[in-house]
């Protein structure tokens, strides 16, 4: 089976380039040059059909760069994106449109990705029927059809986005998303900003619709909770760079990165008290990251080696890579078992 | 850990750190008056760190607000009353407010940049923090204050910091300098709102850790506005939920969340995805919190609870039973048993 959507060495540069000021003190004898972010590095990455695939990490991982190039809206400054295993620089005109179709993005903050100035008809019609997907004839029945999909009144269709709540909005967003029948969707943090209650609805909505439309996700989050309970898979980033790739229970039963082990152990729990141990540290800048492996600086399991060669990712068991050099050696989590979530959630 | 090892001695009859009771805080304009938050009490004892939960809307934020005296108009308090160290103040005589904010009573925000001012550099502002409210104080003692309270939450070569802009800072560490400039002058409480909530999860962790120090050691009292549970569980020794602007139950952390007792409460519990099970799909509250121009004139949360009864038309006053615990619905879960459904 071909993987629906494929990555090879992407890398993705951001480059800061020198302003006026600078440029005139260049001639004076100065010596500022560009400055270059390497937010995505050389990532490789498969999504297969009818997966939940979730992508965690903490700001300016590279999650959301990623996310964008998989949706092709930012292409990769090298390497490759291949839909249905055709590399997508080279696609015919009608390849290319199956494709932008194919992938559709969901945002944050349904506030700023939803015209304010058209109408929940507008938003959700507009596509469809630009790609021919629908007569225009026929618009109205496609929009209260994908309201009632996403748990909205089909009469919210001639209401605007600043007459609904977050996360009335997000579901909208969702509509419009699905409204061009996509083989893949792409969230980027599409709860993050609900308030908890909703999130749950929305949570639920992903699974009813993912069984509905047979849809593959690409769901980014840095919420660890919501991504045990939608995922199958879970790539972790640190600083543009994969850290781990793993089956979502086996990496919530035994992480095989310190990171990841930091990430699971750190995330405030329900059911448990106890005293935060944090890992020291901050998140290094993207702009002058580390030498070797880029979590040396922050992590408790860190040598000499670490310092100095970078870890390439390598296999820990089948579906499992690691790029650590002691991945054998990250020991078990020791937090409460499932049982103690089961006493209180009953 | 144990509740006594994480509380300073008290002294029985000490009055709370902060008392508010009945705070009724209303948003006036021409056509309609909302009432944001509904005869609130809440107290919170030195060294205790209190929760306030609630979603968007509940009123959390501006019963913090209220309390500090930063309503302005068309707000209003419209009543109730705020007591620190068991002195009553009122929080609507803004010079008497001004002579407390930053002093006795501090405030911690969401976005720090709230608190800090861009162009200024953060030794600026910490020592300006120090010598409105005591001008005895010198200038090379209010930088050394400044110093030690940044180290006091973590902040490494903190002498070389005071002399950065809060733009060479990270969000943690900008973070980090409002908590900071909140302790300066030892107040007596402190209210974070939302203080993590734009934090990543590893950062978040690192900041809750110094807040649980400097409660500890210095006996500061803190409102904690949230609508993380999770971080409650692992933060606070007392939580109140509000919805639509009231408070819905208040009680110790560990009793609320193992036993909740009122049906919005445990709807929030079991809307938080477990990240140590899968459970399947979530049990989700249905609908959403009404605006407050539309409440309804029954139980605020009735129309989306899975067990309202005919009795929830009428709005149930807030109980206090004899353990202490505070809920307000006529029916609470434990005295409802596991299959009874209700009528919705």
């Amino acid at each position: 089976m071909t993987a629906l959507v494929e990555l090879k060495g992407v890398n993705r540069q951001f480059t800061r380039n020198l302003d006026l000021a600078a440029k005139i003190l260049n001639l004076l004898g100065a010596r500022y040059r560009a400055q270059t972010v390497h937010a995505v590095d050389s990532v490789d990455l498969s999504i297969e059909p009818g997966e939940v695939l979730a992508l965690v990490g903490e700001s300016g991982c590279g999650k959301s760069t990623l996310g964008r190039i998989v949706a092709g809206i930012l292409p990769p400054s090298s390497g490759s994106l291949a839909f249905h295993g055709r590399d997508v620089s080279n696609l015919t005109a009608a390849d290319r449109l199956a494709w932008v179709r194919g992938v559709q993005m969901v945002f944050q903050d349904p506030m700023t990705s939803l015209n304010p100035r058209k109408s929940v008809y507008d938003i959700i019609a507009e596509a469809p029927i630009y790609h021919g997907l629908v007569p225009r004839a026929e618009a109205g029945d496609l929009v209260s059809r994908l309201l009632s999909n996403v748990g909205l009144d089909p009469n919210f269709a001639t209401r605007m986005p600043h007459e609904l709540s977050g996360g009335q909005r997000q579901r909208v967003a969702i509509a419009q998303a699905l409204a061009v029948r996509p083989e893949v969707l792409v969230c980027d943090e599409a709860t993050s900003a609900l308030d908890v209650s909703i999130q749950a609805q929305i949570l639920n909505m992903f699974l009813q619709l993912k069984d509905d439309f047979g849809l593959t996700y690409l769901f980014i989050s840095h919420n660890l909770g919501a991504v045990r309970h939608v995922a199958d898979r879970v790539v972790i980033m640190y600083l543009g760079r994969v850290v781990e790739v793993s089956p979502a229970d086996a990496l919530f039963a035994g992480p095989r990165h310190p990171y990841t082990r930091a990430l699971l152990l750190e995330a405030p729990r329900l059911e448990r008290r106890r005293a935060f141990e944090p890992i020291r540290g901050e998140i290094p800048s993207p702009l002058n990251p580390p030498s070797g492996c880029y979590f040396h600086p922050r992590c408790p399991m860190a040598t000499e080696r670490c310092r100095v060669e970078k870890p390439p990712l390598r296999s820990m068991g089948v579906g499992r890579l690691s790029a650590c050099h002691y991945a054998e050696d990250v020991s078990p989590l020791d937090v409460a078992g499932p049982s103690a979530g089961a006493d209180l959630l009953g | 850990m144990t509740e006594t090892l994480r509380q300073p001695a008290l002294a029985t009859g000490d009055p709370p750190a902060l008392e508010v009771r009945n705070l009724v805080t209303q948003f006036v304009t021409r056509a309609i008056t909302l009432t944001a938050v509904d005869s609130v009490s809440i107290s919170v004892a030195r060294g205790r760190i209190l929760a306030l939960v609630g979603e968007s809307g509940s009123g959390k934020s501006v019963t913090g607000l209220s309390i500090m005296g930063l309503i302005d108009p068309p707000g209003r308090i419209a009543g109730g009353e705020v007591r620190v160290g068991g002195v009553r103040f009122d929080v609507t005589d803004d010079r008497a407010m001004q002579r407390l904010r930053g002093d006795r009573l501090a405030m911690i925000f969401q976005d720090p940049m709230m608190t800090l001012n861009p162009v200024l550099r953060i030794s600026r502002q910490m020592t300006e923090a120090i010598t409105t409210h005591h001008p005895d104080v010198s200038r090379a003692e209010a930088r050394q204050r400044a110093q030690e309270a940044l180290a006091l939450v973590g902040i490494p070569a903190p002498k070389e910091r005071l002399d950065s802009f809060p733009h060479q800072l990270s969000g943690g560490m900008r973070q980090r300098v409002a908590i900071a400039t909140a302790l300066l002058n030892n107040p007596e409480v402190i209210i974070a709102d939302e203080p993590t909530t734009a934090l990543d999860v590893t950062i978040q962790s690192q900041i809750l850790h110094e807040v649980e120090r400097v409660c500890r050691d210095h006996g500061t009292a803190f409102i904690w506005i949230t609508h993380d549970l999770s971080v409650v569980a692992n933060l606070a020794q007392d939580v109140t939920v509000m919805y639509a602007g009231r408070i819905v139950e208040t009680g110790p952390v560990r009793d609320v969340l193992e036993r909740p007792l009122h049906p919005y409460t445990r709807g929030l519990i079991d809307s938080v995805p477990d990240i140590d099970s899968r459970k399947g799909r979530l049990v989700p509250i249905m609908g959403m919190m009404p605006l407050l121009s539309d409440l309804p004139v029954s139980c605020k949360f009735a129309p989306r609870c899975p067990l309202r009864v005919a009795g929830c038309a009428v709005e149930p006053p807030l109980v206090v039973r004899p353990d202490g615990r505070q809920v307000r619905c006529i029916r609470p879960l434990d005295t409802v048993s596991a299959n009874d459904g209700g009528e919705a």
